[in-house]
């Protein structure tokens, strides 16, 4: 068995045994800090495969941005253990029944795929260099598509969050003060 | 290693983030399930990717570029989508202060 297949055993349990107690774990907070142990083992996968680039932005986009937004937001509504909503033990066990379903028809359906390897530890396709020449050279539009993508999304994640009940979340008193204040000191709108 | 390890290792992840999202009732949860979904996908286009690089290696040495192009796609859409999620996340907490997705039930009303 060379260190290669090792490796590749190891990071599969341990990415299993993350994802596992993402899902199992009571606090939301564990959710999350599990969650990014099983994007570091997958990020590991990746090196194992040699895909370096995707390694290193999974750990930035995924491991880094995406998993501190989520830990932000939890924090930010302050949930814990006892705040939880828990399904019922019926509920939930006819959920791992369906998802068990879903994996052993999925093994069961590609249990006789033709056999094919994997290359492992060599070929440059997925370096930094290679996979930028094909990003923007072939791939220059769907690259500044991505921009006006991620514009549109943080637009649209303002527009959302923005609180737009402004009368209701200030007491009325403290707007006729603001108002009064405004018209003592002759700004016009107020 | 065999392409097979890796088919059934996604299946595998998969499968525990379709039972996250099954039987867990905070929100934020089962969007974190959703994120492990797509992993899962994610890894397995890289491991197809190396296996059509070495099937076609020796015609196209750039063969099986555009699945890690791909895979670099799929997570420039997944933070989009995630930023505008948990924004709704937030309001939804807001508005009923709960994260519990049973209450997104009365939207038919």
């Amino acid at each position: 068995m060379s260190i290669t297949e090792i490796l590749f055993w190891l990071l599969s349990a341990l990415s299993l045994i993350s994802a596992i107690l993402v899902i199992s774990s009571r606090h939301p907070v564990y959710s999350v800090l599990w969650l990014i142990v099983t994007f570091f083992t997958i990020s590991g996968h990746y090196i194992l495969l040699n895909a370096q680039f995707l390694a290193v932005v999974n750990v930035i986009v995924y491991a880094g941005a995406i998993m501190v937004l989520f830990l932000f937001v939890i924090m930010l509504m302050n949930l814990n253990k006892d705040t939880e909503p828990q399904k019922s033990r019926w509920l939930k066990m006819a959920g791992a029944v369906a998802g068990g379903s879903l994996l052993l028809i999925m093994v069961a359906a590609l249990r006789t795929t033709e056999k094919q390897m994997t290359e492992m530890g060599s070929g440059d396709i997925g370096l930094i260099e290679n996979l930028g020449k094909v990003l923007f050279t072939d791939y220059v539009v769907p690259f500044e598509i991505a921009s006006i993508l991620f514009l549109s999304a943080m637009i649209g994640a303002v527009v959302i969050g923005k609180r737009d009940d402004y009368a209701s979340a200030v007491p009325k008193e403290e707007i006729e003060e603001m108002k009064a204040n405004r018209e003592a000191m002759g700004i016009p709108g107020a | 290693m065999p392409i097979e390890n890796y088919i059934f290792l996604s299946i595998a992840l998969f499968a525990i983030g379709v039972t996250g999202v099954l039987t867990r009732r905070n929100v934020i949860i089962i969007f974190m399930c959703i994120e492990l979904m797509l992993n899962s996908v994610n890894l397995l286009l890289v491991a197809f990717s190396k296996m059509h690089y070495l099937a076609n290696s020796a015609t196209n040495p750039a063969a099986g570029t555009e699945a890690q192009l791909f895979v670099f796609f799929i997570m420039v859409v997944a933070a989009a989508e995630v930023c505008v999620g948990l924004a709704i996340i937030v309001m939804l907490f807001r508005n009923t202060h709960s994260v519990d997705v049973n209450f997104l039930s009365r939207l038919k009303h």
